[in-house]
């Protein structure tokens, strides 16, 4: 029979491996699945994964890579360390939700002042505003023990509708003809947030999404918070012994994905989505959750996830236009990729043993 | 800022020429939807409007479409995505696409662009649209003659000129021919959600309508309304099958002769930006079967009404009608004005309750 | 304003039941220790194997077995992943989620706009005519009955019987229920594959009776409802009935008092359900004692017999 064997340091081969496997092994259940459907497989795999890269219009698209990849990552990196030291962050979505609102807000009300500030401003307000969305359930957790998965994730409908009535009411563009939507940012030079560089899709936000990489690897290896956070983690009543206060390590965490979050929504509306609709919310919020585990919740390893998904969304839409294939086939083929490498990561830490049957 | 526009500008003449440059026999035409083909409704319509081009024009023509593309950066990824393809003609078919679609032609000068329902041009956008308040006027015409309870349901989308022209609509025609009747509005702020859909036409039949008109996307009002024996009108799409008796009739979009002559102008190289917003006359907009629980008498003074309006001897708003806070709008004869129609944001006389905002 | 209290009832009723559903699979499965937070994935997959079995042969009935059987099955994905391959539960929950719903909406594309037979409304030998608890207790259709004796049979099992005290024993303490010789996991797996039927079934409510219809993404949330009642009802079963009933009620309250020209602001009447269900949770928790009581000791833990 098959056991699984602890093993006494986790792998570093396996640690490497492990996300090559599962996109192998994504590649093959996917490719059969295009086959059900008719198609070719080779081509769709193709066009999935080599085209958004090296393919005909891959100058395009590559720009497209980082623009998709940009928000992802930014969130991640907020979750991953609330994830790390067990606290859930599920409600990423809500808190991007309310930070572009806020944030877009304080623009809006500026309109048409045309002043460098109006900018940085918009972005500090954005932050904020994911962050105070973070804090209910963080404060509701310290103070009543109330489950943070649930009450974040409750907000996320509750700050979905509060946009709704926000963009049909106040924020409304007043020469909009009534549509349920806010001024274009794109009217209004001093707040938006465009492509710096012709046909590469960096904006910035996925600049200072750069910027946080590189900070979050520096917290996590060598900070005391990203220490106190691993062991947070790892041995919670380690970590109370030397001194981690859990409450802080709520609010921090918490708060520091809120903020991502708010952060990476004002990015995302003052530039990509253009203005705040019903519909600008894209489930980022959600998608981050995954790209955070894809990326081992590591900052490098996060970086990759978050442009490996992106190119999976770029490459999705190909294959909808080349190849008529369904959206569907990609939410598909993304959840496969997600188990496939839940799956070989227990590789990571157990090693596989076949022995004989013992007989009893 | 405007070097970079300019550079943008360059690249995209290069790339178009570049097209150009692999000039194909074929005509290729693209189609962006917001929603699922199998909605049976808005997207649903727009699909059949491109299955009919492929049909009028066989292999002198190559059709490629996206479902359900989100508004946004979406939608100018996919758009450009076509055009880099080789599209001639793009048809981006929401609102919300407004904004990408004029960034994507700015740097696509050579490929045509069709944004359905916006009010942006450019020298290759145009702009197109339905009068689908027309076929409002006869659903409203026998809406009045059929509610027993003089009460109709209305289910709405969210509270922009489109919708509230097509609620103010149905109320005149429903009021010319019953004095006594009342709409119920409910604002389900979604173009396409069944389940709140069906929630919002179970409440209003609770409070009492008997028929229930919708502007949102799916079949499940018309579904409630045959579970509990109402009447209902189809939208966008027949909707026969989800209900074969609470069905009266229809409002169809039809999409297909506007494609297929633009398509036309494309390939004849006779292709120019227009702002087009058709009616019933040019069959843009069309009006389902009558059932045949409609009264024939009825069914005559409604087939009247369409004939009337495609004729011009009738329009939807003609006076005299007062605004909700009895201040005059349309003085006996007159009637309104296209630029009033396309911001309407005002409920007329005798509707109860307020325009949400 | 005169809002029908009778029909609102029944109907709130006829909301609430998805997510009742779905609820009380979930409680069970997190009374064995495990959060599956991919209820939102079995529920729509329920939605829509049940609605194909449905029109494929005419019979609701049928539509409901399937559902439940293709729930448990994707659910057994979610098990092997979470008990034999020790990953993490929360990114296996959301990815059971993503892969549930990308996989419904492939296997739906045909049936779109497809009308699914009816499901026929009991009678109760004449008592849905009785005035006023007729039409709200005595007429609907058998899912609903159905829902609530699912419940008294969670109930029972878990407090009369011995499986169920195996069940909650294994929540509470996995190591010292393994050292009694219980297979932790075959529980887990099993308790994994009863939450995933019942939230089969749930969804299957949704697209066979309530809406009914097959639409992509037609749960609109509901499985993530369906894990606020748990914790809601504190873990208790009969209060997954209360908590469902006042999530179901407030929605259908909003869009009636609408109907009736109540001029709200409906994105903010909208948000009352939410914002009722995070009050009830705090309320809940904060009562440290009744609530450590009542969550399983071991919810989350991933369990690996290290021997």
């Amino acid at each position: 029979m098959i056991r699984l064997e602890p093993r006494t340091d986790p792998s570093q081969t396996m640690i490497i491996l492990t996300p090559i496997l599962a996109v192998l092994a994504t590649m093959v259940v996917g490719g059969i699945l295009f086959v059900t459907l008719g198609k070719n497989p080779f081509e769709a795999i193709r066009m999935i994964f080599w085209d958004p890269l090296f393919g005909e219009h891959a100058f395009y698209y590559r720009g497209q890579i980082l623009v998709k990849a940009a928000p992802l990552i930014m969130i991640a990196l907020g979750l991953s360390f609330g994830f790390r030291a067990g606290i859930w962050n599920i409600g990423a979505e809500g808190q991007f939700i309310m930070g572009a609102v806020i944030g877009g807000a304080t623009g809006l009300a500026l309109y048409p002042l045309d002043s460098f500030i109006v900018f940085p401003l918009m972005v500090v307000m954005g932050a904020l505003g994911g962050f105070l969305w973070a804090m209910i359930p963080a404060f509701l957790k310290i103070r009543f023990n109330a489950n943070e998965i649930l009450v974040s994730l409750m907000l996320v409908y509750v700050a979905f509708n509060f946009l709704i009535g926000m963009v049909t009411g106040p924020l409304r563009n007043p020469d909009g003809f009534n549509f349920p939507e806010s001024r274009s940012f794109q009217d209004f030079p001093a707040a938006h947030n465009p492509e710096l560089w012709a046909g590469t899709g960096i904006h910035l936000g996925v600049l200072t999404t750069l910027g946080f990489i590189i900070l979050a690897y520096i917290m996590i290896t060598r900070h005391i918070f990203g220490f106190n956070v691993r062991l947070a983690g790892q041995a919670p009543r380690a970590a109370k012994f030397a001194g981690v206060s859990p409450n802080k390590m709520i609010a921090i965490c918490l708060g520091l994905s809120g903020a991502l979050a708010g952060m990476a929504g004002l990015f995302e509306v003052t530039g990509p989505a253009g203005k705040l609709t019903t519909t600008f919310p894209l489930g980022y919020g959600f998608t981050a959750i995954i790209v955070a585990f894809l990326g081992r919740l590591h900052p490098i390893g996060i970086l990759l996830a978050g442009l490996l998904m992106a190119v999976t969304y770029v490459g999705g839409d190909i294959i909808q236009s080349q190849l008529s294939l369904p959206k569907a086939s990609i939410q598909v083929f993304q959840g496969m990729l997600l188990f496939f490498l839940l799956a070989v990561d227990v590789l990571v830490n157990f090693r596989l043993r076949i022995s004989k049957r013992i007989s009893k | 800022m405007k070097l970079l526009k300019t550079l943008m500008t360059g690249a995209a003449l290069v790339v178009g020429l570049g097209g150009m440059a692999q000039a194909e026999d074929k005509t290729k035409v693209g189609f962006v939807y917001v929603g699922p083909v199998g909605d049976f409704g808005w997207s649903y319509e727009h699909n059949e409007g491109r299955k009919a081009v492929e049909e009028a024009f066989g292999d002198k023509v190559e059709t490629m479409f996206v479902e359900s593309v989100p508004e946004g950066a979406d939608s100018e990824r996919v758009m450009t995505q076509m055009a880099l393809d080789g599209a001639d003609l793009i048809f981006t078919t929401s609102f919300g696409y407004m904004d990408p679609t004029i960034n994507v032609a700015k740097k696509f000068p050579n490929v045509k662009f069709e944004h359905a329902t916006g009010y942006k041009q450019a020298d290759n956008v145009s702009i197109y649209s339905a009068r689908f308040y027309e076929g409002r006027s006869v659903i409203g015409h026998i809406a009045g003659h059929m509610t027993k309870s003089n009460t109709i349901g209305y289910i709405a989308s969210f509270p922009i000129p489109e919708v509230i022209r097509g609620i103010n609509a149905a109320y005149i025609a429903a009021k010319k021919v019953n004095p006594d009747v009342k709409l119920k509005i409910v604002w389900a702020y979604t173009w396409f959600d069944p389940a709140k859909e069906a929630d919002a036409a179970t409440a209003l039949i609770e409070q009492g309508a008997d028929i229930i008109m919708q502007h949102t996307d799916s079949p499940a009002a018309m579904t409630i309304a045959e579970e509990k024996g109402m009447y209902a009108f189809g939208q966008a799409s027949d909707m026969k099958q989800f209900g074969p008796t609470a069905r009266l009739s229809s409002i169809i979009d039809d999409w297909a002769p506007y494609y297929i002559a633009r398509t036309q102008a494309v390939m004849d190289g006779t292709w120019e930006s227009t702002s087009t917003w058709d009616g019933i006359k040019e069959g843009m907009v069309g009006i389902g079967d009558f059932s045949n629980d409609i009264p024939a008498d009825v069914q005559a003074s409604a087939t009247a009404l369409k004939e009337a309006l495609i004729s011009g001897a009738t329009h939807s708003f003609t006076g005299p009608v007062n605004k909700q806070d009895g201040s005059s709008w349309l003085a006996s004869g007159e009637t309104a004005d296209d630029g009033t129609l396309a911001g309407m944001n005002f409920y007329v006389e005798g509707i109860e309750g307020e325009v949400p905002n | 304003m005169d809002i029908s209290i009778v029909s609102l009832l029944a109907t709130l009723i006829v909301a609430a039941t998805p997510i009742l559903l779905a609820a009380t699979g979930e409680l069970i499965v997190e009374k064995s220790g495990v959060l599956n937070l991919g209820v939102e994935g079995m529920m729509i997959i329920g939605a829509i194997c049940g609605f194909i079995a449905a029109v494929n042969t005419d019979s609701p009935l049928i539509g409901f077995i399937v559902a439940a059987l293709a729930g448990a099955a994707l659910s057994l994905l979610f098990a092997v992943l979470t008990q034999y391959l020790l990953a993490n539960q929360v990114a296996s929950g959301l990815a059971l989620t993503l892969f549930g719903l990308g996989l419904s909406a492939l296997l739906g594309h045909g049936y779109s706009g497809i009308k699914p037979p009816s499901s026929p409304k009991m009678e109760w030998f004449g008592m849905a005519e009785l005035p006023v608890v007729g039409p709200i207790f005595f007429n609907h259709d058998m899912m609903v009955y159905f829902s609530i004796f699912l419940v008294l049979v969670v109930w029972l099992f878990l407090k009369f019987t011995r499986g169920g005290l195996i069940l909650r024993a294994v929540g509470e303490n996995h190591e010292a229920a393994h050292a009694l010789g219980y297979k932790v996991i075959r529980i887990r797996i099993l308790a994994i594959m009863f939450g995933g039927a019942c939230a089969g079934m749930g969804g299957a409510y949704l697209s066979l009776v309530r809406v009914p219809q097959w639409t992509e993404g037609m749960t609109a949330g509901a499985g993530w409802i369906a894990l606020a009642i748990v914790v809601f009802a504190s873990w208790k079963p009969w209060r997954l009935i209360l908590g469902a009933y006042l999530f179901g009620g407030v929605t259908i309250l909003q869009l009636n008092l609408q109907a009736n020209g109540f001029d709200m602001p409906v994105s903010y009447l909208s948000m009352a359900p939410y914002l009722v269900t995070i009050v009830v949770l705090v309320i809940m928790s904060a009562d440290r004692r009744r609530a450590s009581l009542n969550a399983p000791a071991s919810l989350g833990k991933i369990f690996h017999a290290s021997s």
